[in-house]
C-alpha cells in the first residue's frame, strides 16, 4: 500500500515539473511570436506606403513606356480576377493587380500533350427503312481524334471511331506542311481525295446519312479510306483562282470498292481542284476526281471511278453567324470490269442546298439517284428534306425526312433523328 | 502490271509539278499577312512602303468565325511573315489554312510566325475550373486586347523589332516610323483622355466580352452583356433580367459590334428609353476606318455623343 503511494506521489511530482517546463517553453514561444508580429506589422504599413506612392505616380503617367517585347515578364494568371459576373459591377481599381503579360503559357505543364477530341453521334429511325433500314436508335459512332505538332517539319491527325461493335482507325496520318516545290505531303490511313463526300467525315455532313451514290459506289460511309500515301501542290493560274492537284497512291484496300490481291495491287486517286471568290461573299469550288484499283469481285477486273464535283457558298460577312447557303452537286460515274468480259457502267449523282435562316437554324433538302456497282440497270432514287438546331457551338440536333425509292420497287419512308455533341479540344469549322 | 502504270502515273503527277516549281526571287517587299485587320493597320503604319501587309478577315465580321476559303491560301502561300491575335481568337479557322499553305516560314514556332499575344496585356485570363457550361469561353484570356492603345503600342514595338529581324537593311527605316507611331499614339491618347474623362466610371451594356481592354483604358464599367455567355445568343429571360438591371441602375447605353443583330439590344433599348452604339472593334469595320488612329477617333466619337445625349 506505502509503495503504491509513493509511486502516486512521485508520478504527481514528476507531472508538476514537467508542466512547469512546457509553461516557460510557451511563455517564451509567445513572446517571440510578439515580436514576430510586430516585425511584420511594420512591414505592412511600409509595404501600404510603398503601394500609395505607387499608385500616385502610375496615376500621375498613365501611359508608361512599353515594355521590350522580347522579355515579357512571366504570366502570372493566378494575380488576375475572375471576370464579373453578370450583373455586378466590375470594380476599377488603380491599385489592383498587376498587369499580367501573354497568355499562352497557360496550359505550359500539359502543352506537349495532343489535342484530344471526343465527338459523340446518336442516331435514330423511325418508319419503314426496306431494304436498307437502320436501327431504331444506336450510338452510331463515337470519333476520338488526337491531333499535334510533331516537330519542326510536320504535324499528325490521328481519329479512331468507335462504334457499338468495334473501333476503326478512321484516319491517321502524318502530315509534312512544307516540302520543297510547294508540295505537301501525307503518310499514313486517310480519306482519298475523292470528290467531297469522300473526305467529309460523318460528323461534318449537312445531313444524318451519305448519298446513295456514295452508299452504291463509292464505298459507303468508310468510302475510299486506306492506308498509302498523298502529294499536293498548289498549281501556278491566273490571279485569284486557287488551283490544287492531289495525288495519292493506296496500297488498295476500300471495302466494297478496291481490294489488294498482291502488293502490287495499288490504287491511286487523283484530284483536281480550282476554287475562285466571286464576291467577299460567294464563291465557287469546283472538283475532277478519278481512282483507280482492283475489283473486289476478283484479282483481275479494274474498277476505275470518275467524279465530278461542284459546291457554290454564300455566307455575307456582316452577318456571317446568322446566315449562309451551301449548294452542292456531285456526279460519279463507275467503270467496273466484271467476269465474263463484261463491263458495267452505273453512275449516280446528288444535288443538295442548306440554308441557314437564323443564328442556330439550318434547313436544307437532297435528291440523290444512283445505279448499282454490280447492275448499272438497277436505280436507287433518293430524297430528303432536313431540320437541324445548334444549342451551341458544340452541339447539334438535327432531324432528317427521307424518302427512297429502291431498284426493287421498294420505298422506304423515314424520320432519322441525330445528336451530336463535341468534346475537348476545339477543332476547326469545316469548310 | 497495271498497278505499276498506276505508281507510274504518280510519279509523273509528282514530277510535273516539281518541274514547273519557279525560282522565288527575293522579294522588294517583305509579304504579312495578319489574321484580323488591327494588326495589319499597324503593320503598314511601321513597315511604310516596303512591306505589303494584308489581312484575312476583315474588320466588320466576326473573328470567331472566318471561313477557311482556299483563296486566304493563296496570300499565306507567299507570306514571310503571319501575325495572329492569339488566345484562341482564330482557333476555329487559321489552323487549317496554316498547314494547307504550304509555307514553311509560317507554321506555328517557326520565325515567320508572330503571337501579338505574347507581348500583350491580357485581361479575363480565368482562374479555376473553366467548363464550356461557361459558354465558348477563351482559356487563355480576352483575345480583344488590341482595343487598348497601350497594347497597341507594345504590338507596334514587337512588330518592328520583328521586321528588324527580317529584313536588317530596313531596321532603321522601321525603328524610325514606329518612333513616329509612338508619338502620334501619345498625342491621340491624350485627346481620347480628355474626349472620355467626363464620362470614366459610366455603366454600359455591351453585346458579347470584346471590351475589358478599353473599358478598363477609359474607364467604363461593363455591367452586363447581352449573350448570357460568351457565344450564347441572348435568351428572354436574360434580356428580361437586363431590362431591369438597366432600369434599376440607370443603364442606358448598349454597345454592339457590327456583325450582331440589332434587334434585342434594340428591343432592351427602347424598353428602358436607351440607345444602341454599333462600336466598331476592330480597324475596316467602316469604310472610313483605315488606321489604328482611326479606329479609336471613331468609338471615342460615338460614345462621347452618346453619353451626351442619355446623360
Amino acid at each position: 500500500m506505502q509503495r503504491i503511494v509513493f509511486a502516486a506521489f512521485m508520478g504527481c511530482l514528476g507531472s508538476f515539473f514537467i508542466s512547469a517546463q512546457d509553461t516557460a517553453e510557451l511563455l517564451n514561444r509567445m513572446k517571440a511570436m510578439e515580436d514576430k508580429i510586430k516585425s511584420l506589422e511594420g512591414q505592412v504599413q511600409e509595404l501600404k506606403g510603398q503601394q500609395a506612392a505607387l499608385t500616385a505616380a502610375v496615376t500621375a503617367a498613365p501611359a508608361p513606356a512599353p515594355a521590350a517585347p522580347q522579355a515579357p515578364p512571366a504570366q502570372t494568371a493566378t494575380v488576375t480576377p475572375e471576370p464579373a459576373p453578370a450583373g455586378l459591377a466590375a470594380p476599377q481599381m488603380p491599385s489592383g493587380p498587376l498587369p499580367v503579360y501573354g497568355g499562352a503559357s497557360a496550359a505550359a505543364s500539359k502543352v506537349f500533350n495532343p489535342d484530344i477530341s471526343v465527338i459523340g453521334d446518336f442516331l435514330g429511325g423511325i418508319g419503314n427503312g426496306n431494304p436498307r433500314g437502320t436501327p431504331s436508335l444506336e450510338m452510331h459512332e463515337s470519333e476520338v481524334g488526337f491531333q499535334a505538332i510533331i516537330d519542326p517539319y510536320a504535324r499528325a491527325d490521328f481519329f479512331l471511331s468507335f462504334g457499338e461493335q468495334g473501333v476503326n482507325l478512321e484516319e491517321g496520318y502524318l502530315t509534312f506542311a512544307a516540302l520543297p516545290a510547294g508540295l505537301q505531303m501525307k503518310v499514313g490511313k486517310m480519306r482519298a481525295a475523292f470528290g467531297k463526300v469522300n473526305t467529309l467525315h460523318n460528323h461534318v455532313l449537312p445531313w444524318t446519312d451519305r448519298p446513295l451514290v456514295t452508299q452504291n459506289l463509292v464505298g459507303g460511309e468508310d468510302g475510299i479510306d486506306d492506308a498509302g500515301l498523298s502529294f499536293s501542290r498548289i498549281l501556278p493560274a491566273p490571279k485569284d483562282l486557287f488551283l490544287e492537284a492531289t495525288a495519292q497512291i493506296f496500297r488498295g484496300d476500300s471495302d466494297d470498292v478496291f481490294h489488294a490481291y498482291k502488293r502490287s495491287d495499288v490504287s491511286t486517286v487523283g484530284h483536281l481542284r480550282a476554287y475562285r471568290d466571286i464576291t467577299e461573299s460567294t464563291n465557287i469550288d469546283l472538283g475532277v476526281s478519278y481512282s483507280r484499283g482492283h475489283s473486289p469481285i476478283a484479282e483481275p477486273l479494274i474498277n476505275q471511278l470518275y467524279g465530278i464535283d461542284a459546291t457554290l457558298r454564300w455566307k455575307p460577312l456582316r452577318r456571317s453567324i446568322y446566315h449562309s447557303f451551301v449548294g452542292r452537286f456531285e456526279y460519279i460515274w463507275d467503270r467496273a470490269e466484271q467476269p465474263m468480259n463484261i463491263r458495267t457502267t452505273p453512275s449516280g449523282f446528288y444535288v443538295s442546298a442548306d440554308y441557314q435562316f437564323a443564328r442556330r437554324w439550318f434547313l436544307g433538302g437532297r435528291f440523290d439517284r444512283s445505279g448499282r456497282f454490280n447492275d448499272a440497270q438497277l436505280i436507287d432514287t433518293g430524297g430528303s428534306l432536313i431540320l437541324t438546331y445548334w444549342p451551341s457551338e458544340f452541339s447539334q440536333i438535327r432531324g432528317q425526312l427521307r424518302r427512297t425509292s429502291y431498284a426493287e420497287r421498294l420505298t422506304a419512308n423515314e424520320l432519322l433523328f441525330q445528336f451530336q455533341f463535341s468534346m475537348g479540344a476545339h477543332g476547326a469549322h469545316p469548310f | 502490271m497495271k498497278g505499276f502504270q498506276g505508281l507510274l502515273s504518280v510519279a509523273l503527277l509528282i514530277a510535273i509539278p516539281l518541274g514547273t516549281a519557279r525560282l522565288s526571287l527575293a522579294a522588294s517587299k517583305l509579304n504579312i499577312v495578319t489574321s484580323t485587320q488591327d494588326p495589319s493597320a499597324i503593320t503598314r503604319d511601321v513597315g511604310g512602303d516596303r512591306v505589303n501587309a494584308d489581312s484575312i478577315a476583315k474588320g466588320y465580321q466576326d473573328p470567331h468565325f472566318v471561313e477557311p476559303k482556299p483563296s486566304f491560301l493563296l496570300k499565306l502561300m507567299k507570306a514571310d511573315l503571319l501575325e495572329v491575335v492569339g488566345l484562341e481568337l482564330e482557333i476555329g479557322w487559321l489552323p487549317p489554312l496554316i498547314t494547307q499553305s504550304r509555307n514553311a516560314k509560317i507554321q506555328v514556332g517557326a520565325n515567320g510566325y508572330m503571337d501579338l499575344s505574347r507581348f500583350c496585356e491580357i485581361l479575363e485570363i480565368p482562374t479555376g475550373q473553366v467548363t464550356r457550361a461557361m459558354g465558348d469561353v477563351h482559356p487563355l484570356g480576352n483575345p480583344h486586347y488590341w482595343l487598348d492603345p497601350e497594347n497597341g503600342r507594345r504590338m507596334a514595338k514587337a512588330i518592328q523589332q520583328k521586321l528588324a529581324e527580317l529584313r536588317p537593311e530596313d531596321a532603321a527605316s522601321f525603328a524610325q516610323r514606329e518612333a513616329d507611331f509612338e508619338r502620334r499614339l501619345t498625342d491621340s491618347e491624350k485627346r481620347w483622355d480628355t474626349a472620355m474623362a467626363p464620362y470614366r466610371g459610366r455603366k454600359v451594356i455591351t453585346y458579347h466580352r470584346s471590351w475589358p481592354n478599353f473599358a478598363k483604358r477609359f474607364g467604363l464599367d461593363v455591367v452586363d452583356y447581352v449573350e448570357p455567355k460568351p457565344g450564347i445568343p441572348p435568351t428572354p429571360s436574360h434580356t428580361l433580367e437586363l431590362i431591369n438591371l438597366m432600369k434599376r441602375e440607370g443603364i442606358k447605353l448598349i454597345l454592339v459590334e457590327p456583325y450582331f443583330d440589332l434587334r434585342t439590344p434594340n428591343a432592351i433599348a427602347n424598353a428602358v428609353g436607351g440607345q444602341v452604339v454599333v462600336l466598331l472593334p476592330s480597324v475596316g469595320g467602316v469604310k472610313e476606318v483605315n488606321d489604328y488612329f482611326q479606329l479609336f477617333d471613331y468609338d471615342v466619337n460615338l460614345l462621347t455623343t452618346a453619353f451626351a445625349k442619355t446623360k
